[in-house]
């Protein structure tokens, strides 16, 4: 996150929201530079939405500031903030047309009728629906929709857009497209968008930052790499992408790792997540990437690796370029989950097969785990 | 298309009650009275068809006179109960939720659940000149003697509202609860104040419950008899009262006939305005 204060154009500090004794969303601080695509991913019922809503102003925090382009707006209801928010269902309204539904805000803002037929005209001109403007909602498909709900809010110009799951109710295929063209609607009109979403691909292929969220609290703020190869806590490395997991016990330790001896019998070698030292006895879960594992026929291959494992492949799953090996550890009895490369390499792979795999201590992120008393 | 003869008689038979109901019930009274309206007696048991009674409505002011202030005031008791039910029915619909929000609407029903005749009764209870608001002035010394609240259009007025207000807040509260709340959310998130939102999106998403109700309100109202005449006295000159007096008080059946067709008229006529004005159709309305 950049220091230059004056460069944000939404923050929230010390955002505290309560319901009763429950904190929906618990000291949360942030700030998002202006022409970002910042997002709040979290699992359903973390305090995503609750943030969301305060900063559009339909909620109000317990405690804490909200400043949209460095003035706090506690206090000022939601038609009075510079921030427009697309809704999860979109909320088109369906009693308009697609064009009034697009000068909606221009006329409560009272600009000239001239004015306001231009700037619809460019707005439908930029999501690609020039002749739609006369249609009802109803005559839209999901994409379409999708676009007119954006653009409703863009042509106010917004200090920020605030985006709640929007793409919930799409099927993949639209929602794949739809991704990149959210992304190259955000360059067009270089505004700032605040995008809240439970799906991690969205977060990580869309945004310049995301916020990973848990229980009302930010566990790590930062760009999609940082969060995907550097978690800084279980949690990130968990729900950011796909994982291995071990529980285990550090038996030793020196300057550059762990040796874990894992619950059920293997050893392994890890680096401290975060460069947080784990001293011996510490419990911990470790965290190797499906891709960061090297998978092999022959064993030399992964003969200078920190970590090997040979075992038998207990089935492909396949998935075009997300293909996965699962192999077994005959030792410990634990599965595996590995990147299975597409190279042609492994197309004669059957099951039963034994295969060697091997990963490097850096690749291998140990956190201290959460006492079981808490 | 020829149907199975199972088929068939079977669709005969789901149909029969309706037939039943609209031939027996509705049409064949109202194709009688069509005849009785046209016909004019002309001495003893001898009857000819003309225009007669349609002619002595127009020429005599005190049936047209009633007539329009029935229409009018039929109107205005619509256009009141709407203004009452409609927040009414905005909070039971959208600001309660769970048990107090079916707690509330069954407490719209429960005045239903006395015949209108005891509960007009009630009103007169409280308003007559010996009764419980004019005691209530006269202890607080608010007035000197006793106050006469009934017979007059103010109450009749209180009466029909009173008697309808269960019949617009129903459609208007299954209307209102079909309204999304991130629709009024988004109204106000770009830019509406709560009156442009009510204009924008409240009112045009509820506008079908809007006319059913104030369809059924004013059907009700205009066919009313038992509240204007009980709360209104000789004075209430309700249309229905004409109609009642005819055929009742004066056995004339002809005249009482034409009344009731131009009453029908009437009706048709203003709801079919009623939907022209508001871009509804009846089928939108009632579906």
């Amino acid at each position: 996150m950049p220091d230059d204060v004056e460069n944000f154009d939404l923050e929230c500090r010390e955002l505290v929201r309560l319901y009763g004794q429950f904190a929906a969303v618990d000291n949360v601080s942030f700030g998002v530079p202006q022409g970002d695509f910042f997002s709040i991913l979290g699992p359903s019922g973390c305090g995503k939405t609750t943030i969301l809503r305060m900063m559009a102003g339909f909620d109000q925090p317990t405690s804490g500031d909200i400043h949209i382009k460095g003035r706090s707006v506690l206090g000022v209801p939601p038609n009075k903030r510079p921030v427009n928010m697309v809704f999860q269902h979109l909320a088109l309204f369906p009693m308009m047309t697609v064009a009034e539904n697009i000068a909606y805000g221009l006329v409560r803002k009272g600009l000239g009728k001239s004015e306001i037929g231009e700037k619809v005209q460019s707005a439908l001109d930029r999501i690609d629906l020039p002749t739609s403007g006369e249609k009802k909602i109803s005559q839209l498909s999901g994409g379409q929709r999708q676009r007119v709900a954006i653009a409703r809010c863009l042509v106010l110009e917004p200090a920020a857009l605030l985006l709640d799951e929007p793409l919930g109710a799409l099927d993949l295929k639209l929602r794949e497209h739809m991704k990149v063209e959210l992304k190259q609607l955000q360059n067009q009109f270089a505004t700032t968008f605040v995008y809240i979403t439970h799906d991690q691909s969205e977060a990580l292929v869309m945004s310049n930052h995301v916020a990973v969220m848990n229980e009302g609290k930010f566990e790590q703020i930062g760009t999609p790499q940082e969060l995907y190869y550097n978690p800084n806590t279980a949690f990130v490395a968990s729900f950011v992408g796909d994982s291995n997991r071990w529980h285990g016990t550090v038996s030793a330790q020196d300057k550059d790792g762990v040796k874990v001896v894992s619950a059920d019998g293997m050893e392994l070698l890890a680096s401290p997540a975060g460069g947080v030292p784990l001293c011996q006895g510490a419990e911990v879960d470790i965290f190797v990437r499906p891709e960061s594992v090297v998978l092999s026929l022959e064993e030399d291959r992964v003969a200078d690796m920190d970590n090997r494992i040979s075992g038998d492949l207990v089935s492909i799953l396949f998935n075009g370029a997300n293909s996965r090996a699962l192999v077994r550890d005959p030792r410990s009895g634990g599965e595996l989950d590995v990147a299975l490369p597409q190279t042609g390499e492994f197309s004669s792979l059957k099951r039963g097969q034994v295969v060697h795999l091997g990963w490097g201590m850096a690749q291998a992120q140990a956190f201290a785990a959460k006492s079981n008393a808490a | 298309m020829k149907l199975q003869t199972p088929a068939r008689l079977g669709l005969y038979l789901l149909m029969a009650p309706l037939l039943l109901w609209l031939v027996v019930l509705i049409f064949l009274p109202h194709v009688d009275m069509f005849l009785l309206s046209i016909s004019e007696k002309v001495a003893t048991r001898t009857y000819q068809t003309s225009a007669a009674n349609y002619m002595e409505f127009f020429s005599e002011p005190l049936y047209w006179r009633t007539f329009a202030r029935t229409a009018i005031m039929s109107i205005a008791a619509t256009a009141l109960t709407f203004v009452i039910a409609f927040p009414v029915s905005y909070y039971i619909a959208k600001m309660l939720r769970g048990r107090l929000k079916a707690f509330l609407f069954l407490l719209c029903l429960v005045p239903f659940w006395v015949s209108e005749l005891v509960r007009t009764f009630g009103w007169m209870i409280l308003l007559r000149e010996s009764g419980i608001f004019s005691n209530l002035l006269q202890w607080s010394g608010l007035a000197s003697g006793p106050v006469e609240m009934l017979y007059n259009d103010a109450t009749i007025m209180v009466g029909l509202v009173y008697t309808s207000l269960l019949f617009m807040v129903v459609p208007l509260v299954s209307t209102l609860d079909s309204l999304d709340d991130a629709l009024v959310e988004a109204g106000y998130d770009l830019g509406g104040n709560g009156f442009t939102v009510m204009k924008e999106i409240i009112i045009p998403h509820a506008m079908p419950g809007i006319v059913s109700g104030c369809i059924i309100v004013f059907m009700l109202t205009l066919g009313n008899y038992l509240t204007p005449v009980l709360l209104g006295g000789k004075d209430s000159l309700w249309f229905t009262a004409q109609i009642y007096t005819q055929i009742i008080t004066r056995f004339n059946w002809e005249l009482g006939a034409a009344f009731g067709f131009l009453l029908l008229g009437l009706s048709s006529l203003i709801v079919w305005a009623g939907l022209k004005i508001s871009r509804q159709t009846l089928t939108e309305t009632l579906g």
